[in-house]
């Protein structure tokens, strides 16, 4: 690690948004997971979608 | 690190896109996979998708919402919106520049020698109103006499889905041949639009029209990798404006929400070590010691 690397880190001071952030979000992915959402999701995904490609 | 970037656009459009069994069976892959969420716009009616496509999973959700809702099932897209919000917290609009086979397209085309253009700064509002209108409200609010409401960007905009399902589909499937209309004329034009617009100007879908950059651009003040802008040591020589494919003037504007931390501006561009990548706060990488002044462009 160079020297500017090694300033730059005893400046700056750590950013608490990302920690807060990312739980919100995982949280959020927990509920869709406990109320069975991906087994609708796999559901669609598995089929054509025909209207997504313009056809239907 | 362009390279590595490159290789690692490669490796993720493979992995999205790793069922090549579609020539034989005429089929898309119907897997356990698709159960994961492709990172950038990858249409998961594409043949070889592994993966689901989050903004048409959303659209499909809150399409189908009331008819869940009369069934006691409540699919308001929260594990969809909660694996794209757990992405955007960790790398916001990198996605965009490191993971999404058609952004990778774009850039691709991009490399053709012709004369290029910018793209005026107000047009990248555009991908904002189709996030909010084309995937969320429409879908929820203009229904069928179901109460079934449709995939709208997927439905009438999507040139990703065009390309990457829509035409493979036509020609594994004949018989499908037979639907196309002016529905599919309109998703064909707006394709070809983008596609020759890519030639000409860098990444014009994702600057423009994608909602899921406009959705991952909302992180850019709050994800956890990012670059950094030194401020003692920039000099303000505006070298980093040129070379940023997404049009941004990173001295100016260090959190752009266009920024896609592809970091041309560190390595290609800045030749006083005031651009860094940095996690949470904490430097990743200093500029590539590797390029001389001389390679730099």
């Amino acid at each position: 690690m160079s020297q500017t690397s090694h300033d730059l880190r005893k400046k700056r001071p750590i950013r608490k948004a990302p920690f807060v952030v990312i739980p919100i979000f995982l949280i959020l992915w927990m509920i869709g997971v406990a109320t069975g959402e991906p087994a609708r999701v796999l559901e669609q995904a598995i089929q054509v979608c025909l209207s997504c490609i313009g056809i239907g | 690190m362009e390279t590595v970037r490159k290789w690692v656009q490669v490796i993720i459009g493979f992995l999205t896109n790793s069922s090549w069994s579609f020539p034989f069976t005429n089929v898309i892959y119907q897997g356990p996979l698709k159960v994961i969420c492709a990172p950038g716009l990858n249409c998961y009616s594409c043949p070889a998708a592994t993966t689901y496509c989050p903004l048409g999973s959303i659209q499909q959700l809150l399409g189908g919402l009331r008819f869940a809702l009369e069934n006691g099932q409540y699919y308001f897209g929260f594990s969809v919106f909660g694996t794209i919000g757990i992405l955007g917290g960790l790398f916001g609009r990198m996605i965009c520049g490191w993971a999404c086979p058609f952004g990778f397209i774009q850039e691709l085309l991009h490399k053709i020698p012709t004369k290029k253009f910018a793209i005026p700064r107000i047009l990248s509002y555009g991908k904002y109103m189709f996030l909010l209108v084309f995937v969320i409200v429409l879908p929820l609010v203009l229904v069928d006499e179901f109460g079934s409401g449709s995939p709208w960007f997927c439905k009438f905009v999507c040139p990703a889905g065009t390309l990457e399902a829509g035409l493979p589909m036509l020609l594994l499937q004949p018989n499908l041949r037979n639907s196309i209309g002016l529905l599919f004329l309109n998703k064909f034009v707006i394709m070809t639009i983008f596609l020759i617009w890519a030639v000409f100007s860098s990444r014009p879908f994702c600057r423009t029209a994608c909602p899921l950059g406009a959705f991952y651009a909302l992180f850019s003040k709050v994800r956890l990798i990012k670059l950094h802008l030194d401020e003692a040591k920039c000099t303000n020589c505006k070298a980093c404006h040129h070379v940023c494919p997404m049009g941004v003037k990173f001295n100016e504007s260090p959190d752009d929400p266009e920024c896609i931390s592809c970091l041309a501006c560190m390595n290609k561009a800045c030749q006083f070590d005031a651009i860094s990548l940095e996690i949470g706060g904490i430097p990743l990488a200093v500029p590539d010691k590797g390029l001389s002044p001389a390679g730099k462009s």
